[in-house]
């Protein structure tokens, strides 16, 4: 290892011989540096796996434009939208179809646990509105009080989920109703709800009765191809009387919900606090170590002052040292974090992992932050005196 | 005396410690003129500015009154690049060997010509051993300086200031933790520098065996210049 610092740094690698010198120290400095790594990995990691469960159901569902209530900052959130609004925005050229989507939450009494979860209703009909894969299941939901479940919902076990078919579908009650799940969807439990139901329009509003046919959640609008959604969504906001609503591009209300979800609601303001806690750790972490190393050899350095050794020799030795500590305590770092991470995926069925982007950033960030340190910590080299040597 | 042949020279060189009414003088019109190639002794009581002299002969002070002109450069106002490259051309000895504790024997020697820029590894690691060798240490080139004796760290720091063949060896009690045969070794082998490199050697010491060895002897008392014996005539 110091023959190839050697050979890329040019000169004998100081700030490796150094670290190496004090194993226990090194190992210390080694292991805060990974833990700085791991609480930045599991705050990213939710963060990353809020962004990707909420966007889960949107993939849902094929549209190009929504319209939601002013207040309706999530798809689960918000009030109502009129169906009017539908036909006025079915005036414009550019819009060839469009459909209601009810949202609500139905608790599922599962005896030791009772789960929540988001129920769509849309019209069965309208299958191009709807992912291919759930497209070609959506038939049953003509049926009365049918439904299609989410097979990744929490506490659903694999065996049930799979159990489920036409054949065997699987009955329970809620909201004073017996609903059938006659299929299976991929859905997953999210930071607001365990899993997902897919319900008709009409099985909807007879679990909801309060809830009123010509006004749903949101109106999805599908647009002839090659029409530009921002430029429709403009013109739509011109057409349509109700100047509060939020008519946007389907990949604007997806990219909306995802900032809001980060930063505005309390989980991803927590969440983002702990990427900021788990770097300023890391910080602290290298720069006390470095700081104790630079005042334990300070009358090394100089000495080295005096036989000529300039500010850049210095810096370059307390970098090379961060860097090492940014290189090697990332490894660890990396391992227990993809550990913690999918120990967690396991218990929360939230899409929790690390990806290659996500290491990338929080490698270069480390290495970043690790030199960032090291040139701070330097900033005491200024009490090595060579005059005092003498 | 030829310019050429005058590695120092002083002229009216004061030097003063602390401001306002704790100032004091350490340093009183210091004019010398040292020859190249030759080997000084400087002595005198504690106190007497022998080492303040030394530092800013080596760049490590400021000069505040009066002349310093080394190799040819005069130090007063030298910027502190201008220092730092000046230093390049010395070589350092101090009474404390400050080795660095990480690196080993070799490694240590090997940082008095790094300085210098980057070199073959091959040839500077020849440089470094051969001069551990010369000093006694070849069979020490890997140890650390925990595992060395106080002598033998001494003579890693000789070598640290040797290897790199200055112009100039600055050193203070250089040989004080050293027995008297491998004191005279060092000594020697400083002068044999000084005649074959021209290496100019300035040296602090109280030990009056090596006064016997020395070109010229340098008294200071008080901060100023009290005696300057020129021994080779």
């Amino acid at each position: 290892m110091s023959r190839l610092l050697a050979r890329l740094l040019g000169r004998l690698p100081i700030g490796w011989l150094q670290l190496v010198h004090q194993r226990g120290r090194f190992a210390a400095a080694l292991s805060g540096v990974a833990f700085a790594n791991v609480l930045v990995f599991v705050q990213i990691g939710l963060m990353s796996s809020m962004g990707a469960s909420t966007l889960r159901p949107y993939e849902f569902f094929q549209g190009d434009i929504l319209i939601s209530a002013a207040d309706a900052n999530t798809l689960t959130d918000g009030g109502n939208v009129a169906r009017q609004w539908l036909l006025q925005a079915l005036a414009d050229p550019d819009v060839v179809d469009g459909m209601g989507v009810f949202v609500a939450m139905v608790p599922w009494d599962r005896g030791e646990t009772d789960i929540s979860l988001t129920t769509f209703g849309i019209d069965p009909f309208r299958t191009n509105f709807l992912a291919p894969e759930i497209a070609a299941d959506v038939d049953v939901l003509q049926l009365k009080d049918a439904a299609i479940l989410d097979r990744l919902a929490r506490g659903l076990t694999r065996e049930e989920a799979a159990a489920i078919r036409l054949q065997t579908p699987l009955s329970f009650e809620t909201q004073g109703r017996t609903l059938t799940a006659y299929d299976t969807f991929a859905g997953g439990g999210g930071f607001g709800g365990d899993g997902y139901l897919l319900v008709s329009d009409q099985t909807f509003l007879s679990l909801f009765p309060a809830r009123s046919s010509g006004a749903p959640d949101h109106i999805l609008l599908q647009l002839r191809p090659g029409a530009e959604p921002d430029a429709v969504a403009d013109r739509l906001k011109l057409l349509i009387a109700d100047s509060t609503l939020r008519i946007r591009s389907y990949a604007d209300a997806m990219d909306e919900e995802v900032r809001f979800q980060q930063t505005q609601r309390p989980t991803g303001v927590i969440f983002g606090f702990g990427v900021l806690i788990g770097v300023l750790v890391g910080i602290v972490i290298v720069f006390q170590v470095l700081s104790a190393d630079v005042a334990d050899h300070l009358r090394e350095y100089a000495t080295f002052k005096a036989m000529g050794y300039g500010q850049g020799f210095f810096l370059g030795v307390v970098i090379e040292e961060a860097v090492i500590l940014g290189v090697l305590g990332f490894i660890p770092g990396v391992i227990a974090g993809w550990g913690i991470l999918t120990l967690m995926a396991t218990v929360t069925t939230l899409p929790l992992f690390i990806s290659f982007e996500m290491a990338v950033i929080v490698f270069v960030g480390t290495v970043v932050f690790s030199a960032l340190s090291g040139m701070i910590a330097t900033r005491r080299l200024a009490a090595a005196d060579p005059a005092d040597l003498f | 005396m030829e310019d050429v042949d005058i590695s120092i020279q002083t002229s009216a060189l004061n030097h003063y410690f602390g401001t306002g009414e704790a100032r004091k003088q350490a340093l009183f019109d210091i004019d010398l003129q040292i020859e190249r190639g030759s080997f000084i002794v400087m002595v005198g009581p504690s106190g007497s500015g022998k080492t303040t002299l030394l530092t800013l002969l080596g760049c490590l002070r400021e000069i505040q009154e009066g002349s310093v002109t080394l190799l040819g450069q005069e130090l007063r106002n030298a910027t502190a690049a201008q220092n730092v490259r000046m230093r390049r051309r010395l070589g350092f000895i101090f009474q404390a060997h400050n080795l660095h504790q990480s690196l080993t024997a070799q490694q240590n020697v090997l940082m008095g010509l790094q300085v210098k820029g980057h070199l073959n590894q091959a040839l500077s690691d020849k440089a470094a051993a051969h001069v551990l060798s010369l000093l006694g240490l070849a069979e020490r080139l890997d140890y650390l300086p925990a595992n060395l004796s106080g002598g033998q760290k001494q003579r890693v720091a000789i070598g640290r200031a040797l290897v790199g063949n200055p112009d100039v060896v600055l050193a203070d009690e250089p040989t004080a933790a050293l027995d008297w045969e491998t004191a005279a070794k060092v000594v020697d082998l400083l002068k044999q520098l000084g005649q074959a490199r021209g290496t100019t050697t300035m040296m602090v010491t109280h030990d009056n065996r090596i006064l016997d060895r020395a070109d010229r002897i340098l008294t200071l008392e008080d901060g100023r210049l009290v005696g300057d014996e020129d021994r080779r005539s």
